[in-house]
């Protein structure tokens, strides 16, 4: 609360950071957005791609296709982890803890892998379809297209809700309930009056959330949607396609996508901002055990909904250890889909430990850095940089690797095709996690500490490496881990950015689903499953936490 | 090693507003010094300014001969106690107090015997090598202390060091800063807004309002001639009355509502006035400062409302002129002020203050000018 600025090391520390976002984010998106209003070829300013997309209905289709898909998603997430957290936090759930390092690892996987696995259970030849087909004769509804899409990003997604919901009725005092008990205000009313008011704003935040991501995703309508075409497959296509593919188009599409994005955004945060209050409970909700049929059906809901949404990553562990001739799996077990994974794009393996290695360690120095600036150096720069640490949450990932290589495919800087545009997408996308939670930290950490070292003589940056690193170190440590897990199950941007050199394991997982290289793909999926997890439990250890907030 | 600080026209400005306006004040060398005030008179601010956390907008702050105005707060030799201790929670306790020496890069040996004498100073010896989460608020405190002190600093400054401990505690960790400070005899500047803990702890006092300092005075001369209204209502608890005062300065007359006069002791200044008028005066008369009166002359009241606390009798009482005052009576036997009853109050001339209609200047004997 120094009442002199003083141009310290951190104005230049500020300013560096600042020069990075701008060159690697601002830069970009004004990129796309020239991209967008210039005819490609004449080099002339023209509404001509703007014309093209508003004018035809295979467009405004898919406009109104991911519309259709991201409000359900998120609609039907909230509709189910809404219930499914109140009834973890009320009644005693057997198990419970387990239950919900399950639920949050089920969130953690590629939403494409989902797809693809639902595809293998449920598709035209899928083992649930086989199965109902040959022993009931039932043929069940088809997958593919809207619903899969639905069935897949809500059981991917809702989880997200889930731990928002879980964490907000944390904070709900006991005592709220009991108040409106003694005023008469009870069952469904009392829900609907008290505790539904209560966690309004965490379910606004989460489902902001789950409606950014569902609008984003890519893999799971590109994979399971079969024709059904939603917004980030149209610009990926368009961006692509070696036939008739059109950067100005795309840059276009995605300009309106950004507009449309933000514009849900800034709602979100005008209606967030009249109904946020603070809570905390000296009298937290406990679960309670129960008896009877309610008891049953809590733990059959509770166990159903993790059953099936682990379902996808069981079965391709399970499949991944199967034998395969070819492509096709046949009878017996054994390890040679893993055997072909490390033989074949074992390199594959080592770009995605090198590129999250390295985004990761930058991710850390600046998020510390980040985080510092903008808690305790608040100021004009500071609001820019912490604007500019929100855009990721807006522009979608396929978005920003198209505008990170329309910029950065030409001179001074040409950047296409190396590892370091990966790196730079990672960086920027991720970073976020890291400054939140460190940012956390900081805000517990009173100015007078940090006033206390330096009137015993420490001089800034000691103070800043002594005392302040040291105290923010769990926070970014914590957010480092979930950054790190966003990373290497990410796939939006790096199936734009990568080249044969830089292939990750999720862009190497799709390109052999696509090709139907079944076995290859699960032994893939299943080692970043493991190495998710491990990096959960790690995580999990390291933070004394049993949730994580995204 | 200990210093006197001289303030010299500071000013202090957040933006436009001007928070301290030219302040002047000397702090004498080993005092224990106060400043006294509600939240948001400037007492933190001038604190964080001899700190070296505030800047200062104009004038000068020196330290003996020196002016420090431009001296880094790293390089000031100061040490800070903070309200929330800012502990650093990742150290021990030894390692809070070594901060400070390594920072001075003190020799191991002599650092070790310093952190030894010091924490046998203030009494947490045995709690060396425990983390700051594993310590009370009394004994982190003590922690705080230790670290301000042990790298000898040439003031020690503390801002409201207790008011985050429970009464039982403050009144225990206030009687050790007290000893300790005279054990070590370092120029200290208290910052507080609890009037009885800046008595008991302080040399001299300053009662500070909106910036500007209303009286330095010994504990004794604050609560016996506070300097104006202001202070008379700050410190402690006190009666405003409406009176007039006339006569000469040698023996002037006191005249309350229309049927009570007393003799004064002469007014040194004299009496300023512009005619023979009696001049309106405001009369800051303490609880204790009223006396009841047996032989049925003085100010008539009627009882509202009276309580027994033992020693004392507590009572409110309203006065013809509809005003309500607070008095307390040592309780004796027998007799008892009962609600409704109708009393005469007399004052103890010697001990209550006389101030200008104003209530800026304090016109008894014995006040400062």
């Amino acid at each position: 609360m120094s009442g002199v600025r003083r141009w310290d090391i951190w104005t230049l520390i500020t300013t560096l950071i600042f020069i990075g976002y701008f060159v690697f984010l601002a830069l970009p998106l004004f990129m796309l957005l020239i991209n967008s209003f210039f005819d490609g070829t004449t080099g002339e300013f023209s509404l001509a791609y703007f014309q093209k997309f508003f004018s035809r209905a295979y467009y405004m289709n898919a406009v109104w296709n991911s519309i259709k898909v991201t409000v359900s998603v998120t609609l039907l997430s909230v509709l189910i982890a809404g219930p499914l957290a109140y009834i973890m936090s009320t009644i005693r759930i057997k198990g419970s803890g387990t239950i919900r390092i399950l639920i949050l690892i089920s969130s953690m996987s590629a939403p494409f892998i989902g797809a693809y696995a639902w595809i293998l259970l449920l598709g035209r030849n899928g083992v649930i379809t086989g199965f109902f087909r040959d022993v009931f004769g039932l043929q069940l509804p088809d997958i593919y297209g809207f619903s899969g899409i639905l069935l897949v990003l809500t059981l991917q997604l809702s989880p997200l809700i889930f731990m928002y919901v879980s964490g907000a009725l944390k904070n709900v005092d006991h005592s709220l309930m009991e108040a409106a008990e003694s005023m008469n205000c009870t069952g469904i009313r009392k829900m609907w009056k008290v505790l539904v008011p209560l966690i309004t704003p965490t379910l606004l935040a989460g489902g902001l959330l789950v409606f950014m991501r569902a609008f984003a995703d890519f893999g799971t309508p590109m994979l399971i949607g079969e024709g059904y075409r939603t917004v980030p497959v149209l610009i990926f296509n368009e961006f692509i396609s070696e036939v008739g593919g059109d950067d100005g188009f795309a840059a276009a599409i995605s300009v309106i996508v950004v507009l449309f994005a933000t514009a849900v955004f800034l709602i979100q945060k005008y209606i967030a901002n009249r109904k946020s209050f603070s809570m905390s409970a000296l009298n937290p909700i406990e679960p309670q055990p129960r008896k009877g049929w309610v008891n049953v059906l809590a733990h059959t809901v509770v166990y159903g909904f993790t059953a099936i949404a682990m379902m996808p990553q069981v079965y391709v562990a399970y499949t991944s250890f199967l034998k395969t001739s070819g492509r096709i799996f046949v009878d017996g077990y054994s390890l040679d889909s893993y055997r072909d994974a490390f033989s074949k794009i074992g390199d594959s393996i080592f770009n995605t430990f090198m590129l999250a290695g390295i985004s990761i360690v930058i991710i850390i120095l600046a998020a510390v850095l980040i985080a510092y600036a903008t808690v305790k150096r608040k100021g004009a720069v500071a609001g820019v940089l912490d604007t500019f640490t929100m855009l990721p949450y807006i522009v979608p990932g396929s978005i920003l690797g198209i505008a990170l290589l329309v910029t950065f495919n030409k001179q001074p800087l040409v950047l296409s095709g190396t590892a370091a545009i990966l790196i730079i997408a990672f960086v920027i996308r991720r970073l976020p996690y890291t400054i939140r939670s460190s940012a956390a930290v900081l805000h517990q950490v009173n100015d007078s500490i940090e006033e206390a070292a330096i009137s015993l003589g420490a001089s800034t940056m000691k103070t800043f490496f002594k005392v302040t690193v040291p105290m923010m170190i769990s926070g970014v440590i914590a957010g480092a881990i979930l950054s790190w897990i966003s990373i290497i199950t990410e796939l939006s941007t790096s199936i734009i950015l990568y080249t044969g050199r830089t292939r990750t394991m999720t862009v190497a997982v799709y390109t052999e689903v696509i090709r139907g290289n079944y076995g290859v793909a699960a032994a893939l999926s299943t080692m970043l499953t493991v190495i998710t997890v491990i990096s959960l439990l790690i995580f999990f250890k390291l933070s004394g936490k049993k949730e994580v907030t995204m | 090693m200990s210093v006197a600080i001289h303030f010299k026209d500071i000013v202090k400005k957040y933006e436009d507003t001007v928070v301290i306006p030219e302040l002047s004040l000397d702090i004498r060398e080993g005092e224990f010094f106060t400043l006294l005030g509600p939240s948001g008179c400037g007492k933190t601010t001038l604190l964080r300014m001899i700190a070296g956390f505030n800047s200062i907008e104009g004038g000068s702050i020196a330290f003996n001969d020196k002016v420090i105005n431009n001296v880094a707060p790293s390089k000031r030799n100061i040490g800070m106690v903070f309200q929330n201790y800012a502990i650093f929670p990742h150290l021990s306790v030894a390692g809070n107090v070594a901060f400070g020496l390594q920072n001075r890069k003190v020799p191991k040996p002599e650092m070790k015997q310093r952190i030894d004498d010091i924490l046998n100073v203030v009494q947490i010896s045995q709690y060396r090598e425990r983390m700051p989460k594993n310590l009370s608020g009394g004994q982190q405190q003590r922690v705080a202390l230790a670290r301000a002190i042990v790298i000898r600093p040439d003031v020690l400054l503390m801002d409201e060091p207790l008011s985050n401990l429970d009464a039982q505690l403050r009144i225990e960790m206030r009687n050790a800063i007290k000893e300790i400070q005279q054990e070590v005899g370092i120029t200290t500047v208290y910052v507080t807004h609890d009037q009885e803990e800046a008595m008991a702890v302080s040399d001299r006092i300053a009662v500070m309002k909106s910036g500007i300092i209303q009286h330095v005075g010994t504990p004794r001369d604050i609560y016996q001639r506070p300097a104006n209204l202001f202070v008379a209502t700050f410190i402690g608890r006190t009666n405003i009355i409406n009176a007039e005062l006339s006569g000469e300065s040698a023996a002037p007359l006191l005249r309350i509502g229309s049927g009570y006069a007393e003799q004064l002791p002469p007014i040194p200044t004299g009496i300023p006035r512009v005619s023979q008028e009696p001049l309106p005066v405001k009369l800051s008369v303490r609880p204790e400062e009223f006396i009841l009166s047996e032989d049925g002359t003085g100010l008539p009241g009627r009882i509202v409302s009276s309580m027994f606390l033992g020693l004392h009798t507590h009572a409110h009482v309203e006065l013809e002129s509809g005003q309500r005052i607070e008095m307390i009576e040592q309780s004796t036997h027998g007799q008892e002020l009962a609600q409704g009853d109708q009393v005469r109050l007399k004052i103890d001339t010697r001990k209550i203050n006389v101030y200008d209609e104003t209530g800026e200047v304090n016109l008894t004997a014995g006040a400062r000018p």
